[in-house]
């Protein structure tokens, strides 16, 4: 147990003042694989990635990634977002639009290994995604789902030791996003770090059939299996 | 026959100025564009005061700051041997108070209108801000840049008040087109003057428009 990369969080933070403050007080626990963070709109979602990645500082709390502490307020431990080894798929995925599929996913390639051997990598990346054929294109030429497999292969060749998805399946329609969540699960699985997947699609937070953490105004309201949160409410 | 010395000579004062309004101006902009910056309408201010104050004042400014008598003009000719003002690269100097505002401005809301989230995924993605501001700010900037680098270029080209006051006007040293131009007017030499303006004119649309061009680029893309 002690030896599973963990990703553990409690994170507090008030934004605003009075009717239009948000506050945020959660404890998080995610685990090797999959793990769905499903809540309405506004509920602290995105908020909650980027605290976690480090893009957004939170007022109290800790953010601890298999045994490393990346942030703890009361200590003034705060590690950037480039050396917390946290990937974030944007929800707009955010692809370098004058780089190159194969320049995108290049980009988070550790360096270290000769060039050769870095490009070979995003080779392999682009080609598990199987949108080998984009490497040398640019985004603005990808279709919805392209471009949310080069997103992915950018992330995962970061060799990250947690994956972060904000709202994966929100450009897709749902047979793609479900074909994508089979393909995700296996990668997931395979590479055995924390992932967490955030969405409010009721549906695409039940095919997933993962642990979820049911969030609503700030707030964690369950932690379960998807399937037994998610039909008590209609 | 007309002189080209002028020319050629503004040429090169404004080629020179225009490098160093770009170094200068696209790292002011990018500390600008930083989340956290104290007094940044302050600096904001004090790069564009040269596009509003009379060249009188920036050149007695200029003249305090870099005369003979100044701590930076005794160093630089004690190193050089030759003064700063009344020399080319007093010229130089001149041009560049000139350029930089068109390119600071021009580079500020270039690198302000890069989306915040490319930023944050180079980020995670393991590259530090400066990796970051060269790698994904800058690239995505650079029509914007590049059009600010153009105009800062026209408005070197064309620097007459500032010129005058820190540098003079001695032929092949720092008289430039526009002083010429003076000069041919003074002197009665209205041929030479009315080439010069026109040539001066010509120079400047073509800038403008090139660096229209770039602007509009800028938005068709992506």
């Amino acid at each position: 147990m002690a030896s599973e990369p963990r990703l553990r969080a409690r994170l507090g933070l008030r934004r605003g003042r009075e009717e239009a403050c948000f506050s945020l007080d959660v404890t998080l626990d995610f685990g090797p694989g999959l793990n769905v963070l499903f809540g309405p709109s506004g509920s602290g979602k995105t908020t909650i990635l980027s605290a976690l990645c480090g893009l957004l500082r939170p007022d109290h709390g800790s953010v601890v990634l298999a045994g490393r502490t990346l942030f703890e307020a009361a200590k003034g431990i705060d590690v950037p977002p480039q050396e917390r080894r946290i990937a974030l798929v944007f929800q707009s995925l955010a692809l370098f639009p004058h780089l190159t599929a194969l320049g995108n996913v290049g980009y988070g390639v550790p360096r270290g290994p000769p060039r050769a051997e870095r490009l070979e990598r995003c080779q392999v990346w682009l080609t598990r995604m199987r949108v080998a054929h984009l490497a040398q294109r640019y985004p603005n030429s990808f279709s919805g789902g392209e471009a949310q497999r080069v997103a992915l292969a950018r992330a995962l060749a970061s060799e990250p030791q947690a994956l972060l998805l904000d709202e994966p399946f929100s450009a897709l329609d749902h047979g793609l996003a479900r074909e994508l969540g089979a393909e995700l699960l296996v990668y997931v699985s395979a590479l055995a770090l924390p992932v967490v997947l955030v969405t409010h699609d009721r549906v695409a937070a039940r095919a997933l059939g993962a642990e979820l953490t049911f969030l609503r105004a700030g707030m964690v309201e369950r932690v379960g299996p998807a399937e037994e949160i998610l039909s008590e409410r209609p | 026959m007309i002189d080209l010395e002028p020319l050629l000579l503004s040429f090169e004062v404004a080629l020179l100025a225009t490098c160093v309004a770009s170094v200068l101006g696209i790292a002011l902009a990018g500390v600008l564009a930083l989340p956290r910056v104290w007094g940044r309408e302050l600096i904001d201010a004090a790069i564009t005061a040269p596009m509003v104050l009379p060249p009188t004042v920036l050149g007695y400014y200029l003249l305090v700051l870099l005369g003979r008598e100044s701590v930076i003009g005794r160093g630089f000719e004690a190193v050089f041997g030759t003064p700063i003002v009344f020399s080319k690269g007093g010229a130089v100097i001149a041009a560049v108070i000139g350029a930089l505002p068109l390119v600071a401005k021009a580079a500020r809301a270039a690198l302000e209108a890069v989306d915040v989230r490319l930023l944050g995924a180079a980020q995670t993605l393991g590259a530090s801000p400066l990796r970051a501001f060269f790698s994904v700010s800058l690239p995505l900037a650079r029509r914007g840049i590049t059009a600010g680098m153009m105009l800062g270029f026209a408005r070197a080209l064309g620097d007459f008040g500032v010129t005058l006051m820190v540098a003079g006007n001695i032929p092949g040293q720092t008289r430039t087109a526009s002083l010429a131009i003076y000069d041919a007017v003074l002197s009665g030499r209205d041929g030479d003057a009315t080439r010069l303006s026109l040539i001066m004119t010509a120079l400047a649309m073509a800038v403008l428009i090139g660096a229209s061009t770039l602007s509009r680029q800028r938005r068709d893309g992506f």
